[in-house]
């Protein structure tokens, strides 16, 4: 006698919700928006560098910024565009890693009374604390320098003025260093676990991943406080 | 050599359970984990205590019976061991171990440090298996098997479904298991024409029950059997191929 | 009752074919009105289970472990034999069926033994196609090794975890049953009695091993595959909780115990380091084919192994054995280790090990391909004992490890309760005397996937319209008896623990009915084994009560039937007045050698249960050798 079918699942129906209902599916949009924040972020890093080279180099670039895809797009056009499509993405990644954690926190109700690490470091177990310090940074981040809100001496259009007026505050340079380094450390986790979550294996490459994740968290992280730093000890003035 | 132990004893599912200290002496460094308690629960029944309860059968690590948490490691400090050929040299005299069940939503305690870890059936029941009958099979060597392939199946087959990867992992996460068996039969030419719908289904009960993967490596680290993580990469890709290619309209097509 | 193997008529290679064409079958749409209960989920068991459920029957199974992937199969690690000849070494199912019987010391049923060597090669194909990973050769075709006792290669492995790849397998089919409803199953429930109705199997009474809840269930037949006994022993190279109840009480119930004495002691186990110990744990036998085992020459020689000058050791097999030397069969290797440990010559704290030494492979191969060849083993040696063996030699010595004996079985694998049927290891198996090794794999699968399904049906086409209710009287009177056995166990109240009396009836086992024994041995382990029963009965302590997990009475219940079935071996070994395989009668030997009697003891010796007071009588099943020759083993 033949056996029964197994019950299968219907795949073609709704598929992307049914991806986003899973928590493979979670972690692969957690993954593809990361990489999209990755790479703004190291834009956002190495033009940032142009500080380095003069004040009008930096305000030109920041001009640009505003320009961009002129005449075909209206001004600052791109730059909403790419701020629309950074909210989405750092939505996205928030409430995907909302709910996983809600799902973790459900998976093991009583926790134990002494636990030891083996393998996972610190950069691994302080995503969570990590993700919320790096969001509560990029809130300040966006008062303090783009929108001026919280900067004492905000000069509209003069961002270079702006960055080092705004660092020469210590306590205010403190805390971009410390939003950093867990911005390092969140790089450092995700930048190689996303390969993980897409499904992104295989001998040839997996041993270069962690060195990936390394080089790139380190890089960013390094030129992001070398800003304030560099603020603090007057070279840049 | 004499140790301090501090166990949890929990006399059923529903029951307040607590941490009880017992000292354990005179304890070979020869014995296993297990042989040490069976010396602590001999003399517990010879002061009318009832024995400590814990899960074992073939004490030679391949059964996966056994298992629980030793000073906050699952299956205890040695790595690559089940609890079972945990030997009591890797402690010393003096020593304060404490021993808690595996915890997880979904391994109920069922008494002391026995829990309910039906969940792992569950999701073999949901496709961690090939459909064929008994009688339908071809001759095995029609089917070429590239060694590679083959040793590589193998180290995923190698899981004894002890439950500590889900133990161990922060998570509750039992993604080091389900991948195991997704790789074991998806690398198989035998396991290819299941193998989207065997991820999607698996996967799915796996949700119903456990946490989600943050790659912490807790997992890989405690396996009694070193299962690779990398497997997790790979039935991520399964499942997200399965989701995105549609893989029914195939047939269809 | 005479006994009625039910040998199928015509030449041995027709004869299951033969069987099969005249089974009576059960009309497809008819299948599912049936019940049928296997109680086991090894690889009989579960092999049984899933392929009865495969052809449309509802299947319950009953397992004591918390889920059907953890029986004691899984703990085979060498291999699975199958007459395939993929190696072109002159293999055939003939040879198979041959070397089987002739390993069995002539002591098996030839028919039965052609089956399995015929469904050998069916056995691989089935595995493979349920992803079973068996080690392959750089073209992608299966690899095979030798293994003890053949002059072929016909060894199936999947690295050192041979048993546990097959019970996935089995274990898979399980569950994709279960998952499709077809098979439901009761994990945590060990079955303590088998129902008859009009003298009919039944049904089955369990304990849930949660709940403590005494439950009866009923089917048109029941199928035991519930493994062998060897921990009667207590220190054996079995999982703590196997155990003989199950086949214990169907022989209490009228199943007859075919040769009970049969136990095979392996020669290569880790010896036992201390009171503490509670199990052995075997190191493969392949290891004999580079190690050399010796003891010192003089008694009591305490020098360590590195400063026993060469002339002053003791190579006992090379020395008897020249021509097998150290790969003589297990159990010549087994009592040539007792012998020397008798004589004072053992070595290790406890004087009960001998050397097996590798110094002189690593000289001649070097260190490189011993680790090739072994090295996972020698860690394992290494984990265990905290010794490196490659710079000092392993010690070993045999442990008990398998059973041939088994509830009685015709070649349908029916017991002599009708609708009773024992799969594995818990039936008198195909093995004879002795069985070889990578054959126990084989026989669980073959009764698992091949037999039983049809020979079960075989019953069931008669059994339609006689389904039976669990509310019958028959199930109110057993479920009384099993609740009354339990409660005599928890009121004893006593001062002992269970496992203290269980290690005393092994050693008593270990001593007398072990590896040698006597006339006048055997019948003191009988006394013993009384006397330390009636002790048992009113002085074992078990805490706390039947209505919650209870690990002591779970084992106590157990060890209770260890001591009726330990006093039957020894009433088995007692009666066999002859030496063959594993039974070895010091009275009958020819220098050492064991000296079998064909002509007074050429049958299955099955014994029937007659009440607790009265002597069990024994019924003769003749054995027929009408395809092969008897002969005489000779290793020297």
């Amino acid at each position: 006698m033949t056996a029964a079918a197994p019950a299968t699942t219907n795949v073609r129906a709704s598929w992307l919700l049914g991806f986003w209902h899973s928590a493979i599916g979670k972690k692969a949009v957690m993954a593809v928006t990361g990489i999209f924040l990755f790479v703004w972020i190291f834009l956002h890093m190495a033009g940032n560098l142009k500080v380095y080279i003069g004040p009008e180099h930096y305000n030109a670039y920041a001009g640009f910024l505003i320009t961009m895809g002129a005449p075909l797009l209206p001004a600052k056009g791109a730059l909403y565009a790419v701020r629309a499509l950074l909210l989405i993405a750092v939505w996205l990644h928030i409430q995907a890693a909302t709910q996983l954690t809600l799902m973790n926190r459900r998976a093991r109700p009583v926790g134990y009374a002494n636990r030891d690490y083996v393998s996972a470091g610190y950069a691994a177990r302080t995503m969570r604390w990590g993700g919320v310090i790096i969001v509560l940074f990029v809130i300040y981040h966006l008062l303090h320098l783009t929108f001026g809100t919280v900067h004492p001496d905000f000069i509209e259009h003069d961002v270079y003025h702006n960055f080092v007026t705004g660092f020469q505050v210590w306590w205010v340079s403190a805390f971009y260093i410390v939003a950093n380094l867990a911005l390092g450390m969140h790089l450092y986790h995700g930048l190689w676990s996303m390969f993980n979550s897409l499904g992104l294996s295989h001998d040839r490459f997996n041993s270069w991943k962690r060195g990936f994740a390394t080089v790139f968290a380190l890089v960013v992280t390094l030129a992001n406080i070398s800003f304030p730093i560099a603020v603090l000890i007057g070279v840049l003035r | 050599m004499d140790l301090t132990l501090q166990v949890w004893r929990q006399a059923s599912r529903t029951a307040e359970g607590k941490f009880v200290t017992y000292e354990a002496k005179d304890i070979s460094p020869d014995a296993s984990f297990l042989e040490m308690l069976d010396v602590v629960n001999e003399r517990l029944t010879e002061r009318g205590e009832q024995p400590i309860h814990f899960e074992h059968d073939c004490r030679e690590g391949i059964c996966g019976s056994c298992g629980m948490m030793i000073n906050g490691i699952a299956h205890g400090p040695a790595g690559g061991t089940a609890t079972c050929q945990l030997h009591m040299r890797h402690f010393k005299h003096g020593d304060e171990i404490r021993v808690e069940p595996w915890r997880a939503r979904a391994f109920p305690i069922i008494k002391d440090l026995m829990v309910d870890r039906s969940p792992l059936d569950m999701i073999i029941q949901a496709g961690g298996f090939i459909s064929v009958n008994t009688g339908s099979a071809v001759e095995a060597n029609t089917l070429l098997i590239p060694k590679a392939v083959q040793d590589r199946s193998m180290d995923a087959a190698a899981c004894i479904q002890c439950g500590a990867c889900v133990a161990q992992c922060p998570n509750g996460a039992a993604q080091l298991f389900t991948s195991a068996k997704v790789a074991h039969l998806g690398l198989l030419p035998q396991g290819q024409p299941e193998r989207y719908e065997r991820v999607v289904r698996m996967v799915e009960i796996m949700e119903e029950h456990f946490g989600s993967c943050t790659m912490y490596g807790e997992c890989e680290a405690v396996c009694p059997k070193e299962i690779s993580i990398d497997f997790i990469a790979r039935m991520n890709r399964d499942y997200i191929a399965a989701k995105f290619k549609n893989r029914k309209s195939e047939a269809n097509g | 009752m005479a006994l009625d193997s039910k040998i199928p008529p015509g030449p041995i290679e027709k004869k299951w074919e033969y069987a099969k064409a005249h089974y009576k079958l059960v009309n497809p749409a008819n299948k599912r009105k049936y019940d049928v209960i296997v109680v086991g989920a090894g690889l009989a068991g579960a092999a049984a289970a899933a392929s009865m459920a495969e052809l449309g029957y509802n299947v319950q199974c009953f397992v004591y472990h918390d889920s059907p992937r953890r029986a004691h199969s899984i703990a085979a690690q060498g291999g699975i034999n199958a007459a395939k000849n993929y190696q072109n070494d002159g293999d055939s199912i003939y040879r198979l069926f041959y070397d089987t019987v002739k390993g069995g010391d002539y002591r098996s049923r030839e028919a039965n033994v052609y089956r399995l060597a015929e469904l050998s090669v069916d056995i691989i194909d089935q595995a493979v196609a349920q992803g079973v990973p068996f080690a392959r050769e750089y073209g992608g075709v299966l690899d095979n090794r030798s293994f003890g006792g053949v002059q072929v290669s016909r060894t199936f492995y999947a690295r050192g975890q041979t048993g546990q790849q097959l019970l996935l397998g089995a274990f898979q089919a399980l569950e994709r049953q279960i998952g499709l409803g077809r098979v439901t199953m009761f994990p945590r429930h060990e079955m303590l009695d088998v129902v008859l109705v009009d003298g009919q199997a039944k049904g089955i009474v369990t304990r849930n091993l949660v709940t403590g809840a005494i439950t009866s269930y009923a089917a048109d037949a029941v199928v035991l595959a519930t493994g062998g006994y060897a921990n009667v022993f207590y220190l054996s190279t079995n999982a703590k909780a196997s155990n003989a109840t199950a086949i214990w009480r169907a022989y209490r119930r009228g199943a007859y115990f075919a040769n009970p004495c049969y136990t095979q002691i392996h020669p290569t186990c880790i010896p036992q380091s201390g009171d503490f110990q509670s199990k052995l744990t075997l190191m493969s036998e392949s290891l004999r084919n580079d190690g050399r085992i010796w003891v010192p020459k003089k008694a009591g020689d305490a020098r360590r192994p590195d400063q026993i000058p060469e002339d002053e050791r003791d190579y006992y097999l090379e020395r008897k054995y020249p021509s097998y030397g150290n790969l003589a069969p297990r159990d010549i290797a087994s009592r040539g280790a007792k012998e020397v440990c008798d004589e004072g010559k053992g070595v290790g704290a406890s004087g009960r090990g001998v050397y097996l030494d590798f110094a002189d492979a690593i000289k001649r191969i070097g260190r490189k391909v011993i680790e090739e060849r072994y090295g996972n083993l020698f860690e394992m040696y290494q984990d265990i004992t905290a010794e490196d063996p490659y710079v000092v030699p392993m010690r070993i010595y045999p442990a008990p490890h398998y059973v041939m004996g088994g509830l009685w079985v015709d070649y349908n694998l029916m017991s002599t309760i009708p609708g009773l049927y024992v799969g594995g290891e818990a039936n008198f198996s195909d093995h004879g005397a002795n069985r070889l090794g990578a054959s126990a794999l084989m026989q669980g699968l073959a009764d698992g996937y091949f037999v039983l399904p049809v020979t079960v049906g075989d019953y069931l086409a008669g059994q339609l319209g006689k389904k039976v209710s669990a509310d019958r009287p028959e199930f109110k009177q057993t479920q009384a008896e099993v609740e009354q056995r339990i409660s005599k166990l928890v009121s004893a109240k006593g001062t002992r623990s269970v496992d203290s009396f269980h290690r005393e009836l092994g050693n008593i086992l270990w001593e007398l009915c072990g590896m040698a024994r006597t006339a006048e041995g055997l019948k003191k382990a009988i006394t013993d084994i009384r006397t330390l029963r009636d002790q048992y009965w009113r002085d074992v302590r078990i805490l706390g009560t039947n209505e919650e997990p209870n690990q002591a009475l779970e084992r106590a219940g157990r060890v209770a039937d260890f001591f009726d079935l330990g006093e039957l071996m020894c009433i088995d070994a007692l009666h066999r007045e002859e030496s063959a395989g594993g039974h070895f009668r010091v009275e009958y030997q020819d220098k050492g050698e064991a000296k079998r009697n064909d002509d007074e003891f050429l049958y299955v010796g099955a014994w029937e249960f007659t009440g607790d007071n009265s002597a069990p009588s024994l019924h003769k099943e003749p054995l027929v050798y009408e395809e092969l020759k008897l002969a005489t083993r000779s290793y020297k």
